[in-house]
């Protein structure tokens, strides 16, 4: 188990998956959950459901809204684990909690911590507004 | 942890006092202000709001939430584009159930915003309406484009705010205190020499959509110090160089050393330094263009908006010379279209041939025939968005490119610095 930062509070649980590169939601997912960035080495890869580890987002503040969107569609992830903070994601999930009352939670883990989590075993995340744990 | 300190208004608002509407705003504002360990809030005299674009049920439903709740905007607020051409609906397509959804849901929401008091300018070129900020001042932009320009032209301060963020900052007149808001983050951090480029290149306004792509690609979001460019520059230029540096990158501001208000005017010794040669130019052009020759289906020029300035330019070079063979689009803003109209600019476009665009622009929205393939711009910003978002080739060329191109009904290019 390890301590995070919490941007949005939330719990969920969910097989992770890790992104080798930065993702804009916007213009790189589609309204499924799946990436469609052609120029994303996941590119086809599935997000709903599963605990996305990624080390920040990319481009534009559009992606505040496909989030949020994908939130309230049940096609986002589960949870959003960070090496750095967002301030574009953590307001997509906000935005989703406000309107819909789905609590997507977005947490920061630094490194080393961020590059120790493990890919291949079920990821909890448990973030609170002052304080997150993950465990596996 | 937790360091922000609000004002007793601040706290007031957040609890309900100004009404549901505005404490919902504050709870969005304050929440932002801690994910970035703000200490505290500003005050902002202006915000730009790009919310208004269409992007699915939550962009209504927080809108619409806003507007039940009572919300309205305190400060002096401004609306980006929008999915429609409120003036010319019967440009937008509405052949496929998603553009009728588009079309109808966009509408929707750009009326949602008026009614939270906004200003209907509809343009992403704020800065080219009366009551620009000033040097100094704290507002809160969202669209790339417009910060850019406004942190870095302008010397207003405001961070990269966007969706949801960009109203509540109107609505309760703060922004956090964070980024571009604080002096210290506003130095530049790596310089780049155009003096090698010379006089003519950097006289032509191809210079700068080719300067900020390849910019923004190197740094991302960092702070851009440009050396050697002309002192005279047209800000037409420098929105063409801020809008492709935002995109390719994340700038969200730039210095010119001679020209821009905060720009560097000591030694720039201490900073990481790059060259910039035709070459590179010539091979950013080449990087930027998905075709570089042969036939072409239409030309959309105008992104960011066209000022009074390019309608003008654009003006002068159709009112001679031989006919358009191609569908061609300008976009610009409703304020300088009704300038464009009262001097007659507007006539002589339109007489040429030319659609114009306003409220809206032609990447965002179902305007160019599914039909088209192969598109010329000269923005960089439309180059490197309109592939991936209404699946076209593009073209990169200066305005007398897209012009003689369009005559020609096929890519016509001269050599860069030739």
């Amino acid at each position: 188990m390890i301590a995070a930062r919490t941007l949005h509070p939330g719990n969920a649980s969910g097989e992770p998956v890790r992104l080798s590169a930065p993702l804009s939601f916007w213009g790189g997912t589609d309204k499924q959950g799946r990436i469609v960035d052609a120029h994303h080495p996941q590119c086809g890869t599935i997000l709903t459901g599963r605990v996305l580890v990624m080390e920040s987002g990319r481009g534009s503040s559009s992606a505040s809204s496909v989030l949020a969107e994908q939130i309230r569609a049940h096609t986002a992830p589960a949870a959003i684990i960070l090496a750095r903070p967002d301030t574009i994601i953590a307001l997509g999930a906000l935005v989703a909690h406000e309107l819909y009352g789905l609590a997507t939670p977005v947490i920061v883990v630094e490194r080393p911590g961020y590059d120790d989590l493990p890919t291949d075993r079920l990821l909890h995340i448990d973030a609170d507004p002052l304080a997150a744990t993950i465990s596996w | 942890m937790d360091n922000l300190r609000l004002t007793a208004e601040e706290e007031r608002m957040l609890g309900g006092q100004d009404g549901d509407g505005v404490a919902l705003a504050m709870r969005v504002i304050v929440s932002l202000a801690r994910v970035e360990a703000a200490p505290r809030l500003v005050e902002i005299t202006s915000a730009h709001v790009d919310s208004c674009l269409y992007h699915g049920q939550v962009s209504l439903d927080f809108a619409h939430r806003l507007v039940d709740l009572g919300a309205k905007v305190r400060v002096p607020t401004t609306l980006n584009v929008g999915s429609m051409d409120l003036l010319h609906p019967g440009l937008i397509r509405t052949g496929t159930e998603t553009e009728r959804e588009i079309a109808r849901s966009g509408r929707e929401l750009m009326s949602a915003y008026v009614d939270l008091g906004c200003t209907p300018t509809w343009t992403c070129a704020p800065y080219q309406l009366p009551n620009r900020p000033g040097l100094g001042e704290h507002v809160a932009w969202a669209e790339s484009n417009a910060i850019v320009f406004a942190n870095s032209v302008l010397g207003a301060r405001t961070d990269r705010y966007g969706d949801f963020l960009d109203i509540c900052a109107a609505i309760t007149g703060r922004a956090p205190y964070s980024g571009l808001q604080t002096i210290d983050a506003r130095r530049g951090t790596v310089v780049f020499d155009c003096r090698s480029l010379g006089e003519r290149f950097l006289r032509s306004d191809l210079a700068y959509p080719l300067l900020g792509h390849h910019v923004g690609s190197l740094v991302g979001s960092e702070i851009p110090v440009l050396v050697g460019i002309p002192e005279d520059v047209s800000e037409d230029d420098l929105k063409a160089f801020g809008a492709a540096a935002a995109s390719a990158g994340g700038v969200a501001m730039f210095h010119v050393v001679g020209v821009t208000p905060e720009a560097p005017t000591g030694s720039l010794d201490h900073l990481p330094r790059h060259d910039i040669d035709l070459e590179t130019m010539r091979i950013t052009r080449r990087r930027l263009s998905t075709i570089a020759s042969g036939g072409l289906d239409a030309v959309s020029v105008g992104t960011p908006h066209a000022s009074y300035a390019e309608c003008e330019r654009l003006a002068q070079l159709l009112s001679h010379g031989r006919p358009l063979k191609l569908p061609f689009y300008l976009s610009t803003g409703r304020a300088t279209r009704a300038r464009a109209e009262e001097t007659g600019v507007l006539r002589t476009i339109e007489a040429a041939g030319v659609t114009v665009v306003v409220d809206t622009c032609t990447y965002v929205t179902s305007i160019l025939s599914p039909a088209w393939k192969n598109v010329m711009t000269n923005s960089g910003k439309w180059a490197h968005y309109a592939p991936g978002n209404i699946n076209v080739d593009v073209v990169l060329g200066s305005l007398e490119e897209c012009v003689a191109s369009a005559r020609a009904a096929q890519v016509v290019l001269e050599e860069l610095g030739g």
